[in-house]
C-alpha cells in the first residue's frame, strides 16, 4: 500500500536512518576509539553533571507535581486557570526565553542578581533551567487520572476519621502510581536532553559547567566528531532506555 | 524511589567530597574560539613540569568580546587569554586584570599570528588579492565585528591594506562597504566562521593563520593564503586576580617558556620568542608589507572611530546593509 | 451525627498546603523569571519594544520562524496521519517496534537530533545532499523534532473508531479515497489540529536541533531563537527580551488555542 510504504520510508529518511548512522560512525573504526572518546575526562565530567542535575530536578519536580495537581484538581482556587496555563507552559516555550529569564534575573543587574553564592555558570541556575522546562510532566499525568478516580474514596476514609496525609497516603498515592511513573520518565529524559536553556545561563566551561548535550555541541564545532559522535550515542542509549521504561510503565498501568 | 535517588546521588557527591579535601589547584581558563585545540596540549606538557604536577585545568572558549564580558558578569577564570587587548582592557577596568598585566617583555602577548585568506582547494575564482574580494560574484566570509575579535583583526587588515596602497582613509572606507556588501554570514565567532565556510558557504574566509592552519592539519579541503599586505595579529593573555592568582601567574609565565612557545608553534601559532621563532621560520614566511594595529591607529583610536556600536564605520556600515549590529 | 458533623462531611477537601507551596514553586521557578524578561523587554516602553521587536532582522527571523513552522506542520498532517493509519489499520513485521520508534524525538536531546541529521544530510554524508546552512537543513530538523505530535494525537482516535460506517460506506460502492475523505477525516480532525498546535508550537521554538545545521546567516536561516541566543551572546540583553516577549505572548497564545482544541475534542466525552 502507498500509505504504508509512504509512511514508512518518511520515517526511515527523517528518522531512522540519521539515528542509524550516527551509531555507525561512532563505532566505525572498532571499540577502543569510542571507548578512548567516551573515557576523556571532559566527557566523563559532563556525564556525571548532566546526571546531577536530573538527580535533583526529578525529586523536586515529581513532588511539586502531585502537589499542583492535588491543587488544581481538588482545591477549588479561582487562579487555578493561571496555574495550569503557567504549568503547561514550558511544554510551548522555546528554550532560549528560559535561558534568557534567568540570565536576565540572576546577572549583574539583575533582581536576584547580588546574592552570597553564585548562581549563573554555576550549578544552581543549571538546575533552575532544567527544572523549568522539565515542569509539566508529572503535572499533566497525574491531573487526569486525579480527576477520573473522584473523591469518593478519599470522602469516606475522612468520614471513618483518616487525616489528610493519611488519606494521600493511602488512598490517593496508591492511585496515581503509575501516572507518577510515567511522568518520572518523562521529566528524566526531558532533564538528560536539556540543551537550550543550560548552555546560556552556564558558560559552558568544559570540565565545570559543561553538560554532555553542551559537551556534543563543543566537540562538533572542535573537529572532534568522533567525541561528538560517541557522546551522542551514549545520549542515544539513555534515550532508548527511556522509551523502554515508557513502554513498561505504560503495559503496567494497562494491566492494574 | 526515593531510596535509589539517595543513593545515586551519595554515589555522585562522596568521590567530589573526597577529592575535594586534597587541595588540588584547578584553573580555569577562559579563552577566545580559536586556541581550543592547542591549551589541552599545553596543560598536559605543563602538568609534566614539577610546578605543574597537581594542577588541574577547566576551560571555556567562545568569541572574545563575549567571553571577555562573560568574565565581567561573573563566569569564573583564573587565566584569560582573548584575541584583542580591548577584551583584555575591560577586565582592568573591572579590576579583575591588574593594570601591569603587560609589563612582562612580550607586552602580554603569548602569541602572534596574521590575517589569511582560506580558500578552497583549486582556488575556482583565483583569489589572490584583497581586490579580488570585492570581484562581482565572489563571496566573503567572515565573523560579526561586534562579538569576535578575529573579525576586527580581518577588517582592520582589509583598512590597512588599502592604505598600504596608498589609498586615502575615504577609498580604504569605501572598499571595507564592498567587503561588507560581498559577506555572506555573520558568525559570533571565528571558529564559527571557519566552521561555515567547510560546510559549503563563501568562496574565501578571513581567518587567523593559526586557525587555516589547524583546518589543514584535519584534512580539510582548504588552503590559505597570506595577502602581500596584512595585519599581524597579537593576541593577549593574563592571569586573573583571585585564590588561585599565584598558580594561574605560574603558569602565565610558563607559557613564555621556549618549551611551551615550541608547542604554540607546532600547533600554528607564530611564537613571541627569538628563538623559537627562528626554529619555526618556515612554516611561518614573512610578509613584506606586514603592519600592525599601531599603523591604523592602535586599539583604542580604532575601536572608538570603527567599532563603536552606533557611531562606528563598521556599524554605520552595516546599518546602511540591513544587517543587526547586535550591539 | 450532629447537622453540623454531616455539613462538614460534604464540603470539598481543601489543600491549602499544597496550594500554597505549588504556587510558591511555580513563582519561583516560572513566573518571576518570565516576569524578569517582560520587563527587560518593555524597559523603555512600548514604542521602544516594538521598534527593538520589529527591527528588520528579528522581523526577518520571526517571518522566517512561522514560515518554517507552518510548512514542517503541513507535512507533518499529512504524514503524521499517514504513519497513524499505518500503525493502526495496517499490520506488518516490526510494526511493535515501529510505533515505540515514533516516541524517539520525545526521548533524544535535540542537539543529537540535530547532529544525526548534520551526519546524514550535511557535507560529509555521502547521500549526496547537503542541506547544511540552508532553509532545507532547518526544515528538517523541524520535521524531526515534530515527528511524534501528529501522530500520537490521531491513533487514538483512529483506535477508537467505529468501523461500521466505513463498511457501509464501501458495501455501497464508495472508493477508499472517498471514505477517507468523507467519513473517516471529520472524525480525525480536531485531533488533527490538536496535534498541529502542539507540532507548531514546538517547531517555533525549537533550537537545539537547528542550531548546528542552520548557521545562523540572518535573513536567510536565523530563525527566532538563534536571534533571541545570538543577541544574549552580543551582549544586547534588550533586543533579546523584545523579541522574547513576542514568542511567549505567542506560546502563550498557541497554549489557549491548544486547551480550547482539546475541550472541542472531547465535547462528546463531558
Amino acid at each position: 500500500m502507498i500509505v504504508r510504504f509512504g509512511s514508512l520510508a518518511y520515517l526511515g529518511a527523517i528518522l531512522i536512518a540519521p539515528v542509524a548512522l550516527i551509531f555507525w560512525r561512532a563505532f566505525e573504526h572498532g571499540l577502543h576509539p569510542f571507548w578512548l572518546a567516551i573515557s576523556n575526562p571532559n566527557a566523563v565530567h559532563a556525564l556525571k553533571l548532566t546526571l546531577e542535575i536530573t538527580a535533583v530536578v526529578v525529586p523536586l519536580n515529581t513532588l511539586f507535581g502531585i502537589l499542583c495537581a492535588v491543587a488544581i484538581v481538588r482545591h477549588r482556587l479561582p487562579g487555578m486557570g493561571l496555574v495550569n496555563a503557567l504549568v503547561d507552559l514550558p511544554l510551548a516555550l522555546s528554550p532560549v526565553v528560559v535561558g534568557l529569564a534567568l540570565y536576565l534575573l540572576y546577572g549583574r543587574g539583575g533582581w536576584f542578581g547580588d546574592l552570597p553564592f553564585r548562581v549563573l555558570f554555576a550549578l544552581p541556575s543549571m538546575v533552575l533551567a532544567t527544572t523549568f522546562v522539565s515542569l509539566p510532566f508529572v503535572v499533566r499525568e497525574v491531573v487526569p487520572v486525579l480527576r477520573e478516580i473522584g473523591t469518593q474514596q478519599e470522602e469516606a476514609a475522612a468520614t471513618l476519621g483518616s487525616s489528610a496525609f493519611t488519606t494521600f497516603r493511602r488512598i490517593t498515592l496508591p492511585a496515581i502510581r503509575w501516572a507518577v511513573a510515567y511522568g518520572v520518565v518523562l521529566t528524566t529524559a526531558r532533564s538528560l536532553g536539556e540543551f537550550g536553556a543550560v548552555s546560556i545561563v552556564s558558560g559552558g566551561i568544559a570540565g565545570r559547567t559543561q553538560t554532555l548535550t553542551q559537551y556534543v555541541q563543543a566537540s562538533y564545532e572542535n573537529f572532534d566528531q568522533t567525541g561528538a559522535y560517541a557522546a551522542s550515542v551514549l545520549l542515544a542509549a539513555l534515550a532508548v532506555t527511556t522509551l523502554l521504561l515508557m513502554t513498561v510503565v505504560k503495559r503496567g498501568d494497562r494491566s492494574t | 524511589m526515593r531510596k535509589l535517588i539517595i543513593a545515586l546521588v551519595l554515589v555522585l557527591v562522596l568521590p567530589s567530597a573526597a577529592s575535594a579535601g586534597r587541595k588540588d589547584t584547578t584553573l580555569n581558563v577562559v579563552g577566545y574560539s580559536i586556541p581550543t585545540a592547542v591549551f589541552p596540549k599545553l596543560f598536559t606538557a605543563y602538568q609534566a613540569t614539577s610546578q605543574g604536577r597537581g594542577v588541574k585545568f577547566t576551560s571555556s572558549f567562545a568569541a572574545s568580546e563575549v567571553q571577555s564580558k562573560a568574565v565581567a558578569a561573573g563566569l569564573p577564570a583564573d587565566v584569560v587569554n582573548f584575541s584583542i587587548t580591548t577584551d583584555m582592557d575591560r577586565l582592568v577596568q573591572t579590576g579583575q586584570v591588574a593594570k601591569a598585566w603587560d609589563a612582562n617583555p612580550y607586552h602580554g602577548i603569548v602569541s602572534n599570528s596574521v590575517v589569511v585568506f582560506v580558500l578552497r582547494n583549486g582556488n575556482p575564482k583565483h583569489i589572490r588579492t584583497w581586490d579580488d574580494l570585492v570581484k562581482p560574484g565572489v563571496q566573503v566570509v567572515f565573523p560579526n565585528p561586534f562579538s569576535s575579535g578575529g573579525a576586527r583583526w580581518d577588517v582592520m587588515a582589509a583598512y590597512g591594506a588599502m592604505l598600504r596602497e596608498h589609498k586615502t582613509p575615504k577609498q580604504a572606507q569605501a572598499y571595507l562597504t564592498q567587503l561588507f556588501r560581498h559577506n555572506v554570514s555573520q558568525d559570533t565567532s571565528g571558529r564559527n566562521a571557519l566552521n561555515t565556510f567547510l560546510s559549503g558557504k563563501g568562496d574565501v574566509l578571513l581567518d587567523y593563520e593559526s586557525d587555516a592552519k589547524l583546518a589543514q592539519s584535519q584534512g580539510k579541503p582548504v588552503f590559505y593564503l597570506i595577502p602581500k599586505a596584512t595585519l599581524q595579529i597579537e593576541t593577549p593573555l593574563a592571569a586573573v586576580n583571585g585564590s588561585n592568582y599565584a598558580a594561574a601567574k605560574q603558569f602565565v609565565d610558563w607559557l613564555y617558556t621556549p618549551a611551551a612557545q615550541t608547542i604554540w608553534a607546532q600547533n600554528g601559532f607564530r611564537s613571541v620568542v627569538p628563538g623559537v621563532e627562528k626554529k619555526f621560520a618556515a612554516q611561518f614566511p614573512p610578509r613584506p608589507q606586514l603592519f600592525k594595529i599601531g599603523y591604523v591607529g592602535g586599539w583604542d583610536k580604532v575601536n572608538k572611530q570603527f567599532f563603536d556600536p552606533t557611531t562606528g564605520i563598521v556599524a554605520k556600515i552595516e546599518q546602511g546593509l540591513g544587517v543587526s549590529t547586535g550591539g | 451525627m450532629s447537622a453540623q458533623a454531616v455539613e462538614r462531611l460534604y464540603q470539598p477537601r481543601r489543600y491549602p498546603l499544597a496550594s500554597g507551596v505549588a504556587l510558591g514553586y511555580l513563582s519561583l521557578i516560572v513566573l518571576i523569571p518570565l516576569a524578569a524578561v517582560v520587563a527587560k523587554g518593555t524597559e523603555g516602553g512600548w514604542r521602544h519594544f516594538w521598534q527593538v521587536a520589529w527591527n528588520p532582522e528579528a522581523r526577518a527571523a520571526l517571518e522566517l520562524t512561522f514560515e518554517l513552522a507552518g510548512g514542517v506542520v503541513a507535512i507533518n498532517a499529512v504524514t503524521g496521519t499517514a504513519l497513524a493509519w499505518t500503525l493502526v489499520r495496517d499490520d506488518f513485521p516490526g510494526k511493535r517496534l515501529v510505533n515505540a520508534i515514533v516516541d524517539l524525538p520525545f526521548a533524544l536531546p535535540t542537539i543529537v537530533a540535530g547532529l544525526t541529521l548534520l551526519a546524514l544530510y550535511g557535507p560529509s554524508g555521502g547521500v549526496g545532499v547537503n542541506v547544511a546552512y540552508t532553509r532545507w537543513g532547518v526544515l528538517m530538523a523541524l520535521l524531526f523534532v515534530t515527528l511524534p505530535f501528529v501522530v500520537r494525537t490521531v491513533q487514538p482516535v483512529l483506535i477508537e473508531l467505529d468501523r461500521d460506517m466505513e463498511d457501509a460506506a464501501a458495501s455501497l460502492g464508495a472508493g477508499r479515497v472517498t471514505i477517507f475523505r468523507r467519513i473517516v477525516f471529520p472524525h480525525l480532525l480536531p485531533a488533527l489540529l490538536s496535534g498541529v498546535a502542539l507540532a507548531f508550537a514546538r517547531a517555533i521554538g525549537e533550537f537545539g536541533a537547528v542550531i548546528l545545521i542552520a548557521g545562523n546567516i540572518p535573513f536567510k536561516t536565523e530563525v527566532a531563537s538563534l536571534y533571541v541566543f545570538e543577541h544574549i551572546n552580543s551582549d544586547d540583553p534588550t533586543g533579546a527580551s523584545a523579541l522574547a516577549v513576542l514568542m511567549l505572548m505567542i506560546s502563550f497564545a498557541l497554549l489557549l488555542a491548544i486547551g480550547a482544541m482539546r475541550r472541542w475534542a472531547t465535547r462528546h466525552d463531558r
